[in-house]
């Protein structure tokens, strides 16, 4: 469990970070969401003391980020950021052994997490192990980024605008291969962007900020339920609130007996993406299954009474 | 074509080297290239001392001025790109601004007074005169590290020290080279005015070939010297090619 305390971070008497206090449960993604200039990366980076904050505390399991090193409190946080920051003389395999190194692990075992964490982010170890960052495409670079920050199995991983650098199809990719490895690893992520649709995609919850004070920190469908501030709805955005909070649901959730026709769908499509096949293909009812067998029917009705804000 | 280009340029280098250590081992080999040059019934090759004991003395001088002078000047370097070291910034660029617009010859002149005739004058002279290329190079090596790198190395908890030696100093190490190769070439052709103050180098052949009017000595001695500079020069250039290659191999 992360616990933030009151803390603040001013620079010539102006708060870029004021009194934000928030606890992140282990295991969990929580997305600080925010425009620039909101704090947010000071946030961030106060916590692994890259910032060193004006006052409050940052607690990890109970303990102060303040009871160790600035070096040994970094290696236990992952970190990984936008332009991914790897080191172009080392390979690949040595980029990801940089922290495990550090801490002085045997090389056999680093030899074998290197390897396991690229089998995880999908790169074939004898192909990639021993080639240097130019000679990787931009997706390749990220999730290399993303196995060295997480390389020492550390107790939190920051990320800082991880996919900014990437282009909408690969970054789609890369938020559905993060939350498929955090849940493999169970792993705690706190990640900074900008972008709210990022945010609700990734977040098990979601912290606003907004000129250096958090203005709402709840679950995604919390957030665009009740905005906190107008502040927090212009970011949700007015008329695609409805759309944004369907896909925080799989059909998975609503489905009820009872057939229907045509092509079915998958058990973990999301409420948008089955209204919008309703209204394609014209139907009031689809069909759900779940590897291979029928599980019910989701129904347009009840897709619109989850979309209705009360 | 492009492997045939390679050849080529291997072909050269290695016939340029044979030439070289020719006329430094068995210069008597060139006495009919060199008779047309020499004074009637003048001496053809020059032979008051082994041009392979000049040689080799003349690199040694080259080579330490340029050792201790890489060694400050990144030191420097490294000190005034520190946060704590960037007030010396001024004070740095001023001396060794100094070492360059100085003429060697003054220093000589300068020096011999305080460490006597002899090698030491020229060491001097060619230290301060290479540190500039160095130190400069080495400020921008250091200064236009790629941003994303430095913040994860911090974010990952490498110490100072560990960012310093891991990564700074290899990632700069290019452009440091540069400067190195710069101001090595510069020695090497700086280091024959030591002779003028008895210093064993390869200048004592060209001097004594333009006190004695003969134009065989200036020719040998500065052929050596030449083929010498394209060499290293050409050494370094592949070093650097090899490092910048291993860093940024281009994937489009």
């Amino acid at each position: 469990m992360i616990e933030i305390d009151k803390i603040s971070k001013l620079y010539d008497g102006v708060a870029a970070v004021d009194e934000v206090s928030m606890t992140v449960d282990t295991a969990t993604i929580t997305v600080i969401v925010g425009t620039s200039g909101s704090g947010k990366t000071t946030l961030l980076r106060m916590i692994n003391r890259l910032v060193e904050p004006t006052s409050g505390e940052v607690r990890i399991n109970g303990k102060s980020t303040h009871s160790v090193s600035k070096t040994d409190l970094r290696r236990r946080i992952g970190y990984a950021i936008q332009g991914h920051g790897l080191f172009p003389h080392y390979t690949v395999a040595r980029n990801i052994a940089i922290v495990p190194t550090l801490l002085g692990w045997s090389s056999e075992k680093i030899d074998d997490r290197v390897d396991e964490l690229l089998s995880l982010f999908a790169l074939e170890p004898d192909q990639y192990r021993d080639r240097f960052p130019a000679e990787l495409s931009g997706g390749q670079l990220q999730r290399v980024g993303v196995a060295r920050a997480l390389a020492s199995r550390p107790d939190l991983l920051l990320m800082d605008e991880p996919f900014g650098a990437l282009d909408p199809i690969i970054r789609a990719q890369a938020q559905i291969d993060l939350r498929r490895i955090q849940q493999t690893l169970g792993s705690t992520i706190m990640l900074v962007t900008h972008d709210m649709e990022e945010a609700m995609q990734l977040g098990d919850r979601v912290a606003v900020m907004d000129q250096g004070r958090l203005v709402q920190y709840g679950t995604p469908a919390e957030i665009i339920q009740n905005p906190a501030t107008e502040f927090v709805a212009n970011m949700v955005g007015g008329v695609d609130r409805s759309l944004r909070l369907l896909s925080l649901f799989p059909v998975s959730e609503f489905v009820e007996d009872g057939s229907a026709e045509g092509e079915s769908v998958e058990a973990n499509t999301s409420l948008r993406d089955a209204l919008s096949i309703c209204l394609w293909t014209g139907r009031d009812a689809l069909p759900v299954v779940q590897d291979g067998s029928l599980l019910g029917r989701v129904t347009l009705d009840a897709i619109r009474k989850r979309a209705a804000i009360s | 074509m492009k492997k045939n280009a390679i050849k080529w340029s291997t072909i050269v280098r290695v016939l340029l080297v044979v030439l070289l250590i020719s006329l430094v081992v068995m210069p008597t080999w060139f006495s009919w290239a060199f008779q047309p040059f020499a004074p009637e019934k003048g001496p053809i090759i020059y032979e008051r001392a082994s041009l392979l004991s000049l040689s080799l003395s003349h690199l040694g001088l080259v080579a330490l001025a340029s050792i201790v002078a890489t060694l400050v000047a990144v030191s420097l370097a490294i000190l005034v790109t520190r946060p704590l070291g960037t007030a010396f910034l001024p004070l740095s660029r001023t001396i060794t601004n100094m070492g360059q617009t100085f003429p060697p010859v003054a220093v000589l002149a300068l020096a011999v007074p305080a460490l006597g005739f002899g090698t030491g004058p020229t060491l001097v002279a060619l230290f301060l005169y290479g540190l500039l290329p160095i130190f400069e190079n080495a400020i921008t090596g250091f200064s236009t590290l790629p941003p994303a790198t430095m913040e994860a190395a911090r974010g990952l908890g490498l110490s100072r020290w560990q960012r310093l030696i891991r990564v700074e100093i290899p990632l700069a190490l290019p452009v440091i080279l540069t400067g190195v190769r710069l101001s090595v070439v510069i020695a090497l052709g700086t280091a024959t005015i030591g002779s003028t103050v008895a210093a064993k180098t390869l200048g004592e052949v060209i001097i004594a070939g333009l006190l004695t009017n003969n134009t065989a000595y200036v020719l040998q001695g500065g052929l050596i010297v030449g083929l010498f500079a394209v060499l290293i020069y050409d050494a370094l250039v592949q070093l650097e090619g090899l490092l910048l290659a291993r860093y940024s191999i281009s994937n489009d």
